[in-house]
């Protein structure tokens, strides 16, 4: 087991934006979570990663209690994510971005900085490198040089994955990774989600709202709706869970695959 | 791949800054010697090198990690105080440099101050870099003008201070050679500093502080460190700028200087050394040239024009007068 | 005792001014998010349009508020229309360079002999003054027109904001601009007006300043200026009542510190205060806690 959260609870005001919620996930595992608009899924994000601190319950990662850590703490401890509405560092270039994720594991110190040593080269070099490889993998090494606000929409959220990936993590949150993509971009991404998790060992957890791509590639799926977990179970099971479709009809929303 | 400047080591890497800086002393010195310049440009162009550091320092605070301070002269004049306070009790004592030769005495109250500004960054942003944009701003607009209630009334604690009245006996020590030794000292540092992880984190918070703590980075650390870098180099200048005029008057600190050093920073372009180090000049140039140029019936016209160009530069180039270029030896690298 | 009282009636009195200036700051900021640092300047404008009125062309105290009050109006439309409207999707930072550079225009061309000129000048008391005591503390006629008239504008701001169609464009573009525009709602109008009536009541505050504090200058405009801003985000910025509490606490705090320890000390208690009350709540006493959507 690498995560479990375990009876967590968050107000804002008078809202439960979550309420109760207990899950676990096993090393190597692809699980994703759905529910309707503002059934808590991205709130749970950023309790697991720290943004917010939970009023109830715990997060603990290999036996630690992130809880009370602060963002950058559970992240150096190998948790890392992309966001909703893509938060990039807009004016920096693409190889920047990924170079930024180096940070925790750079060697040298200021003085080695500001005297440009040896290890300070190595260690640009060698992060450089590292960050190039990841821009290959994902075919964007054409415009590393370019600040990131100019890639196209699908290229952000690429840019995004790989910056979480050259983290270095042991879990990976995902925030509707395939949002605003067309149906043959979204067939890419599953393959693409596939091949990185094999590569770099990762367990994933995802929100997505496109069933096509939690049905096909997730091996659990969670469900939420009101800041509780209300089914989970295989891909299939959930899929005639009388309870989620309560949650998706009896709110209007339909699946727009 | 790599710039030639990204791969050097120590001593060479430096000499890339410090090179074109010693053509420009010998060349103000060898003007000065023979009287090509008379002493009055001599002593704007120390000030424009002594406002240069000091927005060097802004730079790194505001242009590179994005925290809006309001409050720079407070800095500038903590340093200016520290250091000639320092210098001036050294000469009482020792007179004319029996324990230290003058000059050494001098750097190590140069350092003193900006170690002292440093320090009160410290001690201020600990508290105050929670806040957020403006309100960071508001409060160290604030900070700047408690600092200025404390200068106008030091000498209620420590005479030599002046108070309101002004601190006056203050050596002439800083000239061409020190101030230029200054600018290249703070150019480098900021250039080695801002070309490495450190000043990849800083960005990073400048561009979203959110997603740059959820990649590792602790926010909080980094913004304290970059204000109080920023503030040592407001102090280093202010130690210079002392020892430039020797006389010290709390008004020299007070909101409209925060001011001056903002628009410097905004006018060259945020994050952007050569930009500072340009509008550095130009402002200081342009302030004392239509001093020259203006009839002196005139003269007051001067601060009619320069709010004015400083609307129409923001209208025509709101992101500065450079934007992104850099001099070939401040650009880093690898990255652009 | 009765030092006390007197000492903090004057504060009031300073606070009732600083609120007339705050209000217009805290509106703009509410609908634009910029601090427009050339409002103080509107403010001095106002007293000197005041001291022409008066001293020139003798007219009536109402004609007197009508000058002061229609000339900042226009003036702030004009700023706004010039200045700021071209920069309103530039960085932040631009904009706010931009109001600096406003500021320093209007001190600096007003300064100018061919236009108020660089000296201080004494403004004309319209009326004679009166004093009443009460328990050994004076009270003077120009402190009864202060209080009125503030009161007046305020319930007037209030009857604007909450119950005119022009003031319910003005709550919905400070919700979200975009949407509002969408909805109908002529943003540019709005922001045009928000500027007038902001700078109207500093207007109002720029002849009460100079009734009462009969010194005026073309500089008078950074210290008020600077003050009733921090009065705007102590009181929560946006905030119409925090506008009003914070300027209050504010003419308090420092006419308090001016009597009871040194008029030097009078500038620095103030904004002790801000700091303490952001470190203690970042938006202000009355503002809203806000976290950012993650």
């Amino acid at each position: 087991m690498i995560l479990e959260v375990a009876g967590v609870g968050k107000r804002f005001g008078g809202i439960r934006a979550l309420d109760g919620v207990d899950f676990r996930l096993d090393r190597g595992e692809l699980v994703g979570i759905i529910g309707p608009n503002g059934s808590g899924k991205t709130t749970l994000f950023n309790v697991i990663t720290g943004i917010y601190r939970p009023d109830q319950g715990a997060v603990t990662m290999e036996g630690e209690d992130l809880s009370a850590l602060p963002p950058h703490a559970i992240a150096r401890r190998g948790i890392a994510r992309t966001f909703q509405n893509i938060r990039l560092f807009r004016e920096l270039t693409v190889t920047d971005n990924v170079r930024i994720a180096h940070h925790p594991r750079i060697r040298y110190g200021p003085a080695a900085a500001l005297l440009r040593t040896d290890l300070f080269h190595r260690e640009e070099r060698r992060t450089l490198e590292q960050a190039e490889e990841f821009l290959a993998i994902f075919s964007l090494q054409g415009r590393r040089k370019e600040p990131a606000k100019n890639l196209p929409y699908g290229d952000q959220r690429k840019l995004e994955i790989a910056r979480a990936l050259a983290a270095r993590p042991k879990l990976l949150l995902l925030d509707e990774p395939a949002a605003g993509m067309n149906p043959s971009e979204v067939g890419k991404l599953m393959e693409f989600l596939s091949f990185i998790r094999e590569r770099f060992s990762l367990t994933v957890l995802l929100i997505e709202h496109r069933m096509r791509l939690v049905m096909g590639i997730c091996e659990r799926v969670i469900v939420m709706d009101f800041g509780q977990v209300i089914a989970r179970g295989l891909p299939a099971e959930i899929r005639n869970d009388p309870r989620v479709i309560e949650a998706y009809l009896g709110q209007g929303a339909r699946d727009k695959d | 791949m790599k710039g030639k400047g990204g791969k050097k080591t120590f001593p060479g890497n430096l000499s890339r800054v410090f090179l074109p800086f010693l053509g420009i002393t010998g060349a103000f010195l060898l003007l000065d010697r023979y009287g090509v310049v008379n002493p009055y440009w001599i002593q704007i162009f120390q000030l424009a090198c002594v406002v240069a550091i000091s927005g060097m320092g802004l730079n790194v605070i505001y242009g590179y990690t994005g925290l809006f301070s309001l409050g720079h002269a407070a800095f500038y004049g903590v340093g200016a105080y520290t250091a000639a306070l320092l210098m001036k009790t050294y000469v009482a004592a020792y007179g004319g440099g029996a324990f230290l030769p003058m000059q050494a005495a001098f750097f190590c109250c140069l350092l003193a101050g900006g170690l002292t500004a440093a320090l009160l960054g410290v001690l201020v942003g600990l508290p105050v870099l929670r806040l957020t944009s403006d309100y960071l701003g508001i409060a160290t607009l604030g900070f700047g003008v408690i600092m200025k209630v404390v200068f106008d009334n030091a000498d209620s604690v420590l005479p030599q201070l002046g108070g309101a009245r002004g601190m006056t006996g203050i050596a002439r020590m800083t000239s061409i050679p020190w101030v230029v030794l200054g600018l290249a000292a703070t150019t480098a540092v900021v250039r080695n500093l801002v070309d490495s992880t450190f000043g990849r984190a800083l960005l990073a918070i400048r561009e979203d502080e959110i997603a740059a703590s959820a990649m590792g980075i602790d926010t909080f650390r980094y913004k304290v460190i970059g204000f109080t870098v920023g503030c040592g180099f407001a102090g280093l200048a202010g130690g210079l700028y002392a020892h430039l005029y020797t006389f010290l008057h709390p008004s020299n600190f007070d909101f409209s200087k925060s001011i001056d050093v903002l628009m410097i920073v905004v006018l060259g372009g945020m994050g952007n050394m050569t930009g500072t180090l340009f509008a550095s000049f130009c402002w200081i140039f342009l302030l004392e040239g239509l001093r020259v140029l203006l009839p002196p019936e005139y003269l007051e016209f001067r601060w009619v024009m320069i709010p004015v160009l400083l609307i129409v530069t923001m209208l025509l180039r709101p992101q500065g007068l450079l934007g992104l270029r850099e001099l070939p030896f401040l650009r880093s690298g690898a990255s652009r | 005792m009765e030092y006390f009282l007197q000492q903090a009636l004057n504060g009031l009195q300073l606070g009732f001014v600083y609120a007339l200036i705050a209000l217009g700051y805290t509106m703009v900021y509410g609908i634009v998010r910029l601090i427009n640092f050339a409002h103080g300047d509107v403010f001095m404008v106002g007293s000197f349009l005041a001291f022409y009125a008066i001293d020139r062309f003798h007219l009536p105290l109402t004609a007197v508020f009508g000058v002061a009050v229609g000339g900042c109006a226009l003036l702030a439309v004009a700023i706004e229309r010039v200045a700021y409207r071209p920069l309103r999707n530039a960085p932040k930072i631009a904009a706010l360079i931009t109001a600096i550079g406003v500021s320093l225009f209007l001190e600096y061309f007003t300064a100018l002999h061919q236009v108020f000129g660089p000296n201080y000048y004494a403004f004309p008391r319209p009326f004679r003054v009166v004093t009443w005591e009460v328990g050994g503390i004076v009270f003077t006629n120009i402190q009864a027109i202060i209080l009125a008239v503030t009161f007046a504008c305020l319930l007037v701001l209030q009857f604007i904001v909450y119950r005119t169609r022009v003031g319910r464009g003005m709550r919905a573009v400070s919700y979200d601009k975009v949407t509002s525009g969408l909805m109908g709602v002529n943003v540019d109008a709005v922001i045009s007006f928000t500027f007038g009536l902001g700078a109207a009541l500093a207007g109002v505050g720029g002849v009460l300043y100079g009734i009462a504090y009969p010194q005026i200058n073309t500089f008078m405009g950074i210290m008020p200026g600077l003050k009733a801003f921090t009065a705007a985000v102590l009181g929560g910025i946006g905030s119409i009542p925090g506008a009003l509490l914070g300027a209050l606490i504010m003419g308090q705090s420092e006419t308090m510190a001016a009597a009871y320890l040194s008029s030097t000390y009078r500038d620095g208690i103030a904004f002790l205060l801000l700091i303490g009350v952001l470190l203690w709540k970042p938006t202000g006493i009355l503002g809203k806690s806000s976290q950012e959507k993650v």
